[in-house]
């Protein structure tokens, strides 16, 4: 049984500061779950910020990297990978092209 | 007389104009982002700006105040797509084209009596249709759905996209669209159902059989006499046509000097018989001939030309035009052009003489009378 006032622990997700031109600073906590999970529940409360994440199928757009605790992840359809509490995403750039 | 254009760059939305002592553009809207179209909508005064971000995507903004403060809005976005909707692989390269938006590349207003209709074209091919001033978009299916559209590839970006939309001023519900590579389609029942109109255009990228295969056509940028909007004029990949009836047919024009190869026409807005482009030297050799940046007009429907040079460079300019770099004002009388090589020049007399720009702005991908 958890004693009362102990959180859950929560997902930190921070955007590259090239995004902050554009009105998004972060990083924002959110649930823990699937990143798709994840990234829903970040664009609630950003709805502005989904079509600068994911195009218009949902997929990660292909110019943006996403990591999890320091790793890149490749599954830019479905982000069925589990991100747990207490891990830290970024969305980046992808570099590429100038 | 107008006296304010937009420039779209690849590095920000620049705005001149005409004051006392000449053209003087000011420092750019969306600096460092990709402009690769505008629209000063003429029913309302509101300003849109396509602005393409390199990694997160195509957005639109909206401006009510001439540019002082600008609004993000909706982006044509693709439904999801349909589970029993075949993939449609690039008849040239055999990759997939894409179910979604990569880029908006031309915006457009409905006529007078639709209040709010814009219309936006897209790579990969994608017509969108707004109601509401942009806040929302939908996809036209009448055209996306078309089976010819299998035949569709890409010219100028990767996949197909839409360039040119014409709104008939006479009747908003027809309109025609423009498509590397893929023709002209005209609707006439505000974009339910589309027909190709490009009867007359010859390929020569293609196998001779196949020249005249009207769902491969690539015109590199269509535009419509609006005084008299049955007259067409089109640069084409490999040539200049022109239709005199709103695209039923079409007649290649002698090709003019130095070439009539190209990427941009204007049509003179009153005067059907005139239309001005930017040559280049050819689709394998894309410079001006020889450096010399000149452009080229007919006054007599294209039996001849005019080699334009006054005010232009006299020699070693490798200015190239894109589809959208040429426009007129109301009158035909102003014209800007600007280049890749972020020159810009202004005509107040129908091209006779240039004036420069003291600016060496980004590339310009769309040039736009206010």
């Amino acid at each position: 049984m958890w004693g009362t006032g102990i959180q859950p622990l929560m997902v930190t997700v921070h955007v590259t500061h090239h995004l902050r031109r554009e009105g998004f600073e972060g990083p924002w906590q959110v649930a823990p779950g699937s990143l798709r999970q994840v990234l829903d529940a970040l664009f609630r409360s950003e709805p502005r910020l989904r079509s600068y994440v994911v195009d218009d199928q949902g997929r990660i757009r292909k110019h943006v990297a996403v990591f999890l605790d320091g790793q890149a992840l490749t599954d830019r359809e479905h982000q069925q990978v589990a991100v747990p509490g207490g891990s830290e995403v970024h969305l980046l750039q992808a570099l590429s092209g100038g | 007389m107008q006296h304010r254009f937009l420039l779209g760059t690849r590095k920000g939305l620049f705005v001149v104009e005409r004051t006392v002592h000449g053209w003087r553009s000011l420092p750019p809207h969306f600096p460092g982002l990709q402009i690769p179209a505008v629209l000063t909508d003429p029913r309302d005064g509101a300003w849109y700006a396509v602005v393409h971000h390199g990694h997160f995507g195509t957005k639109l903004h909206r401006s009510a105040d001439s540019g002082r403060t600008w609004t993000e809005i909706a982006s044509p976005a693709f439904p999801p797509k349909p589970a029993d909707a075949p993939d449609i692989r690039c008849p040239m390269r055999g990759v997939t084209i894409p179910w979604s938006v990569e880029l908006a590349w031309c915006l457009e207003a409905g006529g007078d009596d639709q209040t709010g209709r814009l219309w936006c074209g897209t790579v990969p091919g994608g017509l969108f249709k707004s109601d509401d001033h942009g806040d929302s978009w939908s996809l036209v299916t009448g055209l996306w759905n078309r089976p010819e559209r299998a035949k569709w590839f890409g010219g100028g970006y990767d996949y197909p996209g839409i360039h040119s939309i014409l709104v008939d001023p006479r009747d908003p519900t027809r309109l025609g669209v423009g498509v590397s590579c893929g023709g002209y389609w005209v609707s006439e029942d505000d974009g339910a159902t589309w027909a190709n109109r490009s009867d007359g255009m010859r390929a020569a990228y293609l196998p001779p059989d196949q020249a005249d295969d009207p769902d491969t056509q690539d015109p590199h940028r269509i535009s419509r006499c609006l005084a008299e909007p049955d007259v067409l004029w089109c640069q084409h990949h490999n040539g200049i046509f022109r239709s005199t009836d709103d695209g039923l047919s079409w007649k290649a024009v002698p090709p003019p000097e130095p070439s009539g190869f190209g990427f941009a026409v204007a049509a003179h807005p009153i005067d059907p018989e005139t239309a001005l482009f930017a040559p280049a030297e050819a689709d394998v050799c894309r410079i001006p001939k020889a450096g010399r940046f000149v452009l080229t007009r007919t006054r007599d429907g294209g039996k001849g030309f005019e080699t334009l040079t006054r005010g232009l460079p006299l020699d070693e300019a490798y200015d190239l035009v894109y589809r959208h770099g040429i426009d007129t004002d109301a009158t035909g009388n102003r014209v800007a052009v600007g280049s890749t090589s972020g020159g810009v020049w202004v005509s107040e007399d129908g091209g006779d003489g240039w004036m420069p720009l003291p600016v060496r702005f980004p590339p310009v991908l769309t040039v736009r009378f206010v």
